[in-house]
């Protein structure tokens, strides 16, 4: 199980650290690029932010904590499916960003856990969010609210339920859905 | 910087490992799944609706089905399981109406009626959702071999860790297959097609 969990983790990180090489070290030490995150349903009193930080800088970091005005309370979780069980958890300490290296908080795996949501999130919606760091502080930032099912890669937004379609396509789904 | 240039080809291997491991993991947990369990999955339950109507193991008698155990509390995998489902019926087409299709909450202190019924209307309308006491969840979990516990966070909220996986059942009640969490379409399609021809014909 712990292995698992760390190949995984291992695997989410390779698969963004390639962009982060390419960069030079800059003065901001913690970047945070296309957060989102995905219409509520109805009544939900809960929801998700995801995001993928970048830390240019030489010294490892860490994202502590969350505000925002859309919810009573906001934790830094980690999720997963292992045996066909649901498991989320918030991580004690916070969510470690390493030095020179990416962090991706995307469905399935970390997020920033809104809890007690004040209203469901709609698509086309966007609310600002502050995210604190361990040594680089508060970063503000803005969230767009996509569509329920919506997942995010390099290529942008998939406004589709999951990755299934892509997977074997490679392109963007086919929705019918409303 | 030198510490970078052997990071890369490093983590390339990691992640080759990573791949093949996540590959022996899914191909072992899906061999394990069906066929050892087949014969104790289903039973006897007694159940309120998303309307309010009281609902058994009888009403469900007749058609397949697929039932699927969650909570509205759930960030992502209940509504993308709902979802996934939702586009999988649409797809299904006419065939679609020879299956019911059940959400049963493993949260019922939470997920009364009317919230499991507005909760559900985000979804396809033919998706029912089932609530009822503590007890009688316990018993159709149990039923459906299905684990789930309550997992207390700090500031005295919960959540709860819970199978993730969709079970398709005959018109008789018995077990027939499952959709793990984030089957491809493909091949939910083609599960969910073979328990629709398997509704006895009137
Ligand atoms: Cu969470």
């Amino acid at each position: 199980m712990r292995t698992f969990s760390k190949l995984a983790f291992a695997a989410v990180l390779i698969a963004f650290v390639g962009p982060a090489f390419a960069q030079g070290t800059g003065a901001a030490s913690i970047t945070v690029e296309q957060p989102y995150a995905r219409a509520t349903p109805a009544g939900a009193k809960t929801g998700a932010v995801y995001m993928t930080i970048d830390n240019k800088s030489g010294t490892a970091d860490r994202l502590t904590g969350a505000l925002s005005d859309v919810a009573d309370k906001l934790q830094i979780h980690e999720m997963k499916v292992e045996n066909g069980v649901m498991q989320m958890r918030e991580i004690p300490g916070g969510l470690p960003i390493p030095a020179n290296g990416s962090v991706v908080l995307k469905p399935g795996s970390y997020h920033v856990m809104l809890i007690g949501l004040k209203k469901p999130l709609t698509a086309g919606e966007k609310f600002p969010l502050t995210l604190t760091f361990e040594k680089a502080g508060n970063i503000a930032v803005t969230v767009p609210v996509q569509a329920m099912g919506a997942t995010q890669d390099k290529g942008g937004i998939n406004s589709m339920g999951g990755m299934q379609d892509g997977k074997s396509g490679g392109g963007m789904g086919h929705m019918e859905m409303k | 910087m030198p510490a970078r240039q052997w990071m890369l080809p490093a983590f390339a291997g990691l992640f080759s490992c990573a791949v093949f491991a996540l590959g022996i993991v899914y191909i072992v947990s899906f061999s394990r799944g069906a066929p050892t369990i087949t014969t104790q999955i289903g039973g006897a339950f007694s159940l309120v609706d998303d309307t309010g109507a009281t609902v058994t193991e009888k009403t469900l008698a007749g058609k397949p089905y697929t039932m699927y155990f969650g909570y509205t509390f759930c960030p992502d995998v209940c509504p993308t399981t709902l979802l996934d489902l939702s586009r999988w019926i649409q797809k299904l087409g006419p065939d679609a109406d020879k299956l019911n299709y059940v959400f049963v909450t493993v949260d019922p202190e939470r997920d009364t009626v009317q919230s499991l019924h507005d909760y559900l209307s985000s979804f396809d309308k033919r998706i029912r959702g089932y609530t009822g006491t503590a007890a009688e969840i316990a018993q159709i979990a149990k039923e459906y071999r299905v684990y789930y516990k309550k997992v207390p966070t700090e500031g005295g909220g919960y959540t709860m860790d819970h199978s993730a996986i969709i079970y398709l059942m005959g018109s008789d009640g018995k077990f027939v297959t499952v959709i793990p969490y984030q089957e491809d379409d493909a091949s939910a399609l083609a599960k969910l097609r073979n328990v629709a021809s398997l509704t006895p014909t009137s």
